[in-house]
């Protein structure tokens, strides 16, 4: 297969800028600069089927092309590298290794929106990847691929790094910009949208690392090509996915959208611990539902997740054996959201936390029947938050009671933890 | 005491920014290593220098998991308990963490040392368990490993202080 964002074999260095140049790094930059109008880059994003690798899965030509053309005054472009969704470590991997496809998406996007000013948000903690982005930034605009009048085209753009201090909801969208503006990051309400009203109040534009990532490639090689990479006609490219949990191997790896869950399981990952099942995972990152050994046929890419009753999400695929408590599995998750919730809105500054009290007295033997039906309309209720946050933190909650009632119930009439114990 | 240059540079770097607020994490990490944590003398520092009331300053600092609005050790132990560590024994690792230093989540050492903090997601989940300690990221980590880092810690502690 091909890959466009990772190789197989990765040597430990960043790839120089040298390199990067001499495996055509740039050309789609230069091509768009000199014979494409910004429309004309637009519609070969949105013909090649892109969609975006932050979780939603919002197809990204159709996102730039919300942002209207005729507004004044300035508009932005924000890369979002916050990636604190627990299992999720593509982004870190993808930056580790290559910086330059981020920075030439980065101008290609901002090219296509007509943006002189763009940040890349970066969590804390990633020191490497923020540093590699530094070296790459300062050595593009050497020559000349940044800053004023691009290769003599007239455009131009400047890139700010943004590191974060450390808090989950920064990466929603909306936070973010809060976060970038130097506010409290508690996420704003839309309508206005960021295309319309976002950073500054100004159009704004929010794209994650490996999306971004994506698109010299498109650009360079063109959408049939990118749309053909993909395992199943119904979906377009390649994505990173990351393994953890009980897998022999624990590794990020570039496959093609719509590869089975089994495909991935037994191939990349290197199948389950020696001696031990497949019990469940959570397909794409800690807000997205279980999958059992059911889903085993289920193509990894988003619509075929999605109607299997997950979401892709982050592609962060974690694996659990027969010895997890999915009742504890669940409370951890859910235990994570409760801590991170922002505190704005009610159904989850208050709802998390009891959502977590009650799956702790499930796991230690406390729960009593009516407790399910409990967990149930709670998994109703959180969806009356301001943000996504809260019903993602119920996405687990609902895969547990929609595929492991039994056990919980166990843990109800036996009064402790039958898997443990 | 904050040093005048200090907050100079960093009034600085507050001039060149879009607007003065844009700079608010910037500033209060600089003035966080200087000071150790952001204590009150930093919270009223940083509010002159962004030119925002000290209230203001409180509302982000309070909100963000590594600025420190409590006198913390000279390190903090960010330990990873999400998901994908949780998988593979973090829990063991916090206890032996708590055993090791005698803290609690939270807490600091009694030698000054250490502070200890449970942590969301680190994004090395292929390698966990995981936890940081400053900008440094420690994966697979077993009972012994941690032991083998405290006290490479613990040496650099030691030698930096007898150094000074
Ligand atoms: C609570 C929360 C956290 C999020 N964290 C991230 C993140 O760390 N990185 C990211 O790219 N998107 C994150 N998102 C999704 C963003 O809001 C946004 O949809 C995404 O960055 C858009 O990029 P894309 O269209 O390229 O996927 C998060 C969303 C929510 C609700
Ligand atoms: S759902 Fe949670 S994170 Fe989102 S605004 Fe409400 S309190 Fe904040
Ligand atoms: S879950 Fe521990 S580093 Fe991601």
């Amino acid at each position: 297969m091909e890959r466009i964002l990772l190789p197989e074999i990765r040597p430990a260095a960043p790839v120089s800028f040298a390199d990067y140049c001499a495996a055509e790094g740039f050309a789609a930059l230069k091509r768009a600069l000199r014979e494409l109008s910004p429309l004309e880059v637009q519609q070969i994003v949105i013909d090649s089927g892109l969609r975006g690798r932050g979780g939603a899965g919002f197809p990204t030509g159709k996102k730039w092309s919300f942002v209207p053309r005729d507004l004044p005054g300035p508009r932005y472009l924000i890369c979002n590298s916050d990636e604190m969704e627990p299992g999720t470590y593509k982004d870190r991997v993808l930056l580790e290794h290559n910086p330059w496809l981020l920075v030439e998406g980065l101008i290609l996007a901002a090219y296509v929106l007509s943006v002189n000013h763009a940040f890349i948000f970066i969590r804390r903690g990633y020191e490497t990847p923020a540093e590699n982005l530094r070296r790459a930034l300062a050595e593009a605009e050497r020559a000349g691929f940044l800053g004023e009048n691009i290769l003599g085209s007239g455009f131009s753009l400047k890139i700010d790094l943004h590191v974060s201090a450390g808090r989950y909801i920064c990466g929603e969208e909306t936070a973010l910009m809060n976060a970038l503006e130097g506010k409290r990051a508690n996420p704003r309400s839309k309508p206005p949208f960021p295309a319309i009203k976002g950073l500054w109040g100004g159009p704004t534009v929010v794209n994650n690392v490996e999306t971004l990532s994506n698109i010299p490639a498109i650009i360079r090689k063109g959408p049939e090509w990118f749309r053909g990479l993909a395992a199943i006609p119904e979906a377009a490219g390649n994505k990173l996915f990351c393994f953890s949990g009980q897998v022999r191997k624990r590794i990020c790896v570039e496959l093609p959208l719509g590869t089975t869950l089994g495909e991935m399981l037994e191939g990349p990952a290197g199948g389950m611990e020696p001696g031990r099942t497949f019990k469940a995972c959570i397909p794409g990152g800690a807000s997205t539902s279980f999958f059992t050994p059911r889903h085993l046929s289920v193509p990894m890419e988003f619509d075929s997740v999605a109607k299997a009753g997950s979401r892709l999400g982050t592609g962060a695929v974690i694996f659990f054996d027969e010895r997890t408590c999915m009742v504890a599995a669940t409370l951890n998750l859910v235990s994570f959201y409760a801590r991170e919730s922002c505190g704005w809105c009610t159904p989850c500054r208050e709802g998390l936390p009891f959502v977590r009290e009650v799956l702790t007295r499930i796991e230690q033997g406390r729960g009593e029947p009516e407790d399910i039906e409990i967990l149930r309309e709670h998994v109703k209720f959180l969806s009356f938050s301001f943000c996504p946050l809260a019903p993602g933190a119920m996405g687990p909650v609902d895969g547990l009671l929609r595929h492991f009632e039994e056990e919980i119930r166990e843990h109800i009439v036996k009064r402790r933890c039958p898997v443990r114990n | 005491m904050i040093p005048e240059s200090l907050k100079n540079e960093l009034k600085a770097r507050v001039a060149a920014a879009l607007t003065n607020r844009e700079a608010a994490v910037d500033v209060m990490k600089e003035l966080q290593s200087h000071c150790g944590w952001l204590s009150d003398e930093a919270v009223v520092a940083a509010a002159e220098i962004l030119g925002l009331s000290t209230l203001q300053v409180e509302e982000l600092a309070t909100f963000y998991e590594l600025i420190y609005r409590r006198p913390v050790g000279k390190r903090v132990i960010h330990v990873c308990d999400s998901i994908s560590c949780w998988s593979c024994g973090c829990d063991a690792i916090l206890a032996y963490l708590r055993q090791n230093l005698g803290v609690e989540p939270g807490g600091t050492s009694a030698d000054g040392c250490f502070t200890l903090v449970p942590c969301a997601c680190l994004g090395n989940c292929g390698e966990g368990p995981t936890m940081m300690i400053g900008d440094t990221l420690y994966g697979r980590l077993t009972e012994e490993r941690v032991a083998e880092i405290l006290e490479a810690e613990r040496k650099a502690l030691a030698s930096s202080n007898s150094s000074n």
